[in-house]
């Protein structure tokens, strides 16, 4: 496998390239668009890249990672719609870690957020417009005719008159001696080739022939397999370890003691576990050996009564709901769940004399070049961090303690080595989604509208360690999504939609030592959870209609109304339904995209089971870049939200991860997954990100389901069986 | 060294007789269409055909196997109705878990006499794709049952 471009040689590569080059700076004053040859004179960083060569191709090169979302393939669409390329010439190249490649919306070269296209849209589309300008204007030049006379049409420009025609192959190098329009003149929608049509994945042939390569399957000459012996429960101190016997195993190269553990390294995968099975290690009890679940559940719940930091208040909510013609009153909990990505955690790395090489699936390149230069010494230009295809983000990709392993081994070892975690591991060791207690005060005046609203959430903290100076006085917003955001985040709206004059917010940072993680939605989902079952306990309170009441609380949000009253159509909403079956609803906005869910499911009375038999969803996203893998996204992560509302939750015992593999801990199965319509409302809002915003209306939509088939209230997740039989009792 | 009958090559593996067949196919013989998720023969991700049987490559050692005709997703025919119908629908998300998906449905296609689409999604409780691209892997089967049927009809 070709090892990754420095920044230099990539600006090299791209500026000496025989063709046009087109970059797009982000600049205090807005974009900044330049073809190559003003780059090799200005100081400008551009951020995207595409490049067309006299071979006809046009190769865009992708700053994020691809995880199934399809990011290759839309943001090749934006520049092949502005550019008029022909679809067929389009290549994609996946950009090294570099500065300019960082995400002009979120300051990093990262894949999370849902920020891909939110972020690229505007200028991929831009430096697209500027290309085909320049194009046009090299044609007109070579027939010498006026530019109107001419114009760009897939892959080629026409002069109308004659209809004579050149390709863009031809024009190229002309064209890169022009100077680049700032303003290029944008399509209007009507013109749209690609965007809006639904395009074959780029990603997907690769990936059906097999031949795709994922972090597991990277190959470099001479590579090592390593495998590590970590502490077993949180905390835990290494007292002693006797690594002979490993080293005994065929295969077996040496065992290695590194700042995470023990780490056995051999000359296949099979032979370096078979050599950590023969390691003797022995470790102390850890931080807190008492831990479980009923530990963790007990701290949070206790932890409610301790005051927290106030986060939003407005009004006077206290004194409010203390005054409200109704006051309704309720406390929830969300466990720990994990990320289980069908490809475990591994990274390949080689500490080499002058540099450092990184290949890995991960979300976070700006971070993983950061960690291996730490780690490694070499200065940042010196290590090269290649992006593979990802077997799932899902934000756990994010972290990236598995680089700081692989750098570690490679550098005490100084051959390339590849660290592979099994799937125990990769469950013991993940960094989990956030487990959550809240309490919630509402108060309602007589016609049923929402006066005040008293919020508290306790949390571990998932921004203490990816980025410890966002949270201030011990505010962390990343808990708080869906609730809350930061003053202008990036995020675009993930705060409480309902309409509320008096809003208190408080916030408090558990101390639990479990590790935590932005989680597909991040704490949209959990959160969602609470607010939307809350407000179905509100609705019920004062006699209303779930949807109604809704509505009535989002007067003045026509985005939260039209997929309200969109998913209320197409579900029929109202209309009866079988006996021992229950119709639910939610909605939910982040990262600009606004969804409603309604779950139809029954009960089995006397297991208690839920069966999900259809989900309907509504989405306003703005405009749509590529309509297919969009609804697939909505659908999967409507999937995976119904496994947290279903099934899933870490088991802990001893102060440690009692959860091991897929046998014990349980997502979702193809039997088990409903029908899903996905609907998707026409919208000229601003363009809203995708890979998340389906998770978090599923959960509670399925919650209110259940409460509309048994009458029972459940404030816990996930709603298993026991747990349904359990709150069918106090009905 | 055991000699190794894969994709209608035979291979010669300097590996143990109890190393699961899974990473003699990755590590040793650099085939990694198969993949590595689980171990414990719990999600399908490995899954390779033995003498066209789907079989869990992370839970077979390859002592085991040193008789039989093993093929892998590589193995599989560009044009193969599996991998039509996967192209067409555009199943698979990140992909990880789809060429062991794909294997599986090849199977079942290929050992039923009339392959059924309903009764091959029946089969498939047995693998596991995070992505949620199950919808997608149903409208697959249909597909790969109906290229299937046409082809058969041709031949």
């Amino acid at each position: 496998m070709k090892s990754s471009l420095s920044r230099r040689d990539f600006l090299k590569g791209c500026v000496g390239a025989a063709g046009l080059t087109i970059a797009c700076s982000l600049t205090p004053s807005g974009y900044r668009l330049l073809s190559a040859a003003e780059m090799e004179k200005g100081a400008f960083t551009p951020n995207v890249w595409y490049e067309i060569t006299p071979d006809d191709l046009v190769t865009v090169t992708i700053p994020n990672s691809e995880m199934g979302q399809g990011v290759r393939t839309a943001l090749s669409m934006i520049v092949a719609d502005e550019l008029e390329a022909d679809w067929s010439h389009i290549r994609v190249k996946q950009a090294p870690a570099a500065d300019q490649f960082k995400s002009p919306l979120l300051g990093g070269q990262v894949t999370v957020g849902s920020a891909s296209v939110r972020g690229f849209y505007e200028p991929l589309r831009k430096a697209g417009a500027a290309g085909r300008a320049v194009l046009v204007k090299a044609a007109a030049q070579t027939w010498k005719v006026p530019e109107d006379e001419c114009e760009a049409s897939r892959g080629v420009v026409r002069h109308k008159k004659t209809s004579r025609t050149i390709a863009y192959g031809k024009l190229c190098r002309k064209a890169a001696l022009l100077p680049v329009p700032q303003d290029p003149s944008l399509k209007k929608e009507s013109e749209f080739r690609y965007l809006g049509k639904p395009m074959p994945r780029l990603d997907i042939p690769e990936k059906v022939a097999g031949t795709a390569v994922f972090g597991l399957d990277v190959t470099v000459k001479d590579l090592h397999y390593a495998v590590i012996a970590r502490p077993p429960v949180y905390g835990a101190k290494l007292l002693s370890y006797e690594g002979k016997g490993a080293e005994q195993i065929k295969g077996v190269q040496k065992v290695i003691q590194v700042p995470m553990g023990i780490a056995v390294v051999a000359n296949s995968t099979d032979a370096a576990l078979k050599g950590r099975d023969a390691l003797k290690v022995s470790w102390d009890k850890g931080a807190l050996p008492d831990m479980d679940n009923t530990y963790i559940e007990r701290a949070l719940m206790e932890d409610l009564n301790k005051p927290g930091v106030s986060v939003v208040n407005t009004g006077d909510a206290k004194k409010v709901i203390g005054e409200a013609h109704k006051k309704i009153e309720a406390a929830y909990f969300i466990p720990f769940v994990a990320h289980a990505t069908m490809e475990p955690m591994n990274c390949t790395a080689h500490v080499a004399n002058d540099h450092c090489d990184v290949w890995a699936p991960i979300q976070a390149q700006t971070g993983a070049q950061a960690v291996a230069s730490a780690i490694s010494g070499f200065p940042k230009e010196k290590v090269n961090v290649t992006t593979t295809l990802l077997g799932c983000g899902l934000g756990r990709r994010a972290k990236l303690d598995f680089v700081a392993e692989a750098v570690s081994i490679s550098k005490a070892l100084g051959k390339p080595v590849k660290v592979v975690w099994t799937r125990e591991e990769d469950i013991k060791y993940d960094q989990f989604r956030a487990a959550a207690s809240h309490r919630i005060e509402a108060g309602l005046d007589a016609q049923g509208t929402l006066v005040g609203w008293s919020h508290k959430v306790v949390s571990p903290s998932i921004l203490k360690d990816i980025a410890p100076a966002a949270v201030k006085n011990g505010i962390d917003f990343y808990c708080l999504w869906g609730l809350a955001d930061a003053p202008n985040s990036p995020m675009w709206n993930n705060r409480i939609q309902y309409e509320i004059p008096n809003l208190s917010i408080e916030f408090l940072m558990s101390s639990l030592p479990v590790p935590v993680a932005p989680w597909r939605s991040v704490q949209n989902g959990p959160n969602a959870f609470v607010i939307e079952s809350f407000i179905d306990e509100l609705a019920h309170a004062v006699g209303k209609d779930p949807l109604e009441f809704r509505l009535q609380n989002l007067k003045n949000n026509m985005r939260a109304h039209r997929v309200l009253e969109t998913v209320a159509e197409k579900a029929g909403w109202g209309k009866p339904i079988p006996k021992g079956e229950g119709r639910g609803i939610a909605q939910h906005a982040c990262f600009g995209t606004y969804v409603a869910q309604v779950a139809e499911i029954s009960v089995n009375k006397s297991s208690g089971a839920i069966k999900v038999h259809r989900i309907v969803a509504a989405v306003d996203c703005g405009p749509v870049v590529n309509p297919d893998p969009l609804v697939a996204q909505v659908q999967g992560a409507i999937i995976m939200s119904l496994g947290t509302a279903l099934k899933e939750e870490v088991r802990f015992a001893g102060g440690g991860v009692a959860s091991s593999n897929f046998n014990d801990y349980k997502i979702m199965r193809m039997s088990e997954v409903p029908e899903i319509e996905v609907h998707v409302v026409k919208s000229s809002e601003k363009i809203g990100g995708i890979g998340e915003p389906g998770i978090p209306a599923a959960a509670p939509a399925v919650a209110n389901a259940c409460f509309n088939a048994t009458g029972a209230r459940i404030r816990r997740l996930p709603l298993t069986p026991m747990a349904v039989l359990e709150a069918m009792k106090h009905v | 060294m055991i000699a190794l009958k894969v994709n209608g090559k035979v291979f010669q593996v300097d590996a143990s007789p109890d190393t699961p067949l899974l990473w003699v196919l990755r590590d040793h013989l650099k085939l990694t269409g198969a993949k590595y998720a689980c171990g414990i023969g719990e999600c399908g991700a490995c899954t390779v055909h033995v003498d066209g049987k789907a079989v869990r490559s992370c839970t077979v050692t390859v002592g085991e196997v040193r008789q039989n005709r093993i093929t892998t997703i590589e193995g599989l025919p560009a044009n193969h109705p599996v991998k039509q119908a996967w192209i067409k629908e555009q199943v698979p998300q990140c992909g990880y878990c789809q060429p062991g998906v794909m294997m599986q449905v090849a199977a079942l296609i290929h050992e039923a006499k009339k392959p059924d689409p309903e009764k091959v999604i029946a089969a498939m409780d047995d693998v596991l794709c995070r992505c949620g691209s199950y919808p997608r892997i149903k409208k697959g089967i249909k597909t790969a049952v109906e290229i299937a049927r046409k082809e058969g009809r041709k031949s």
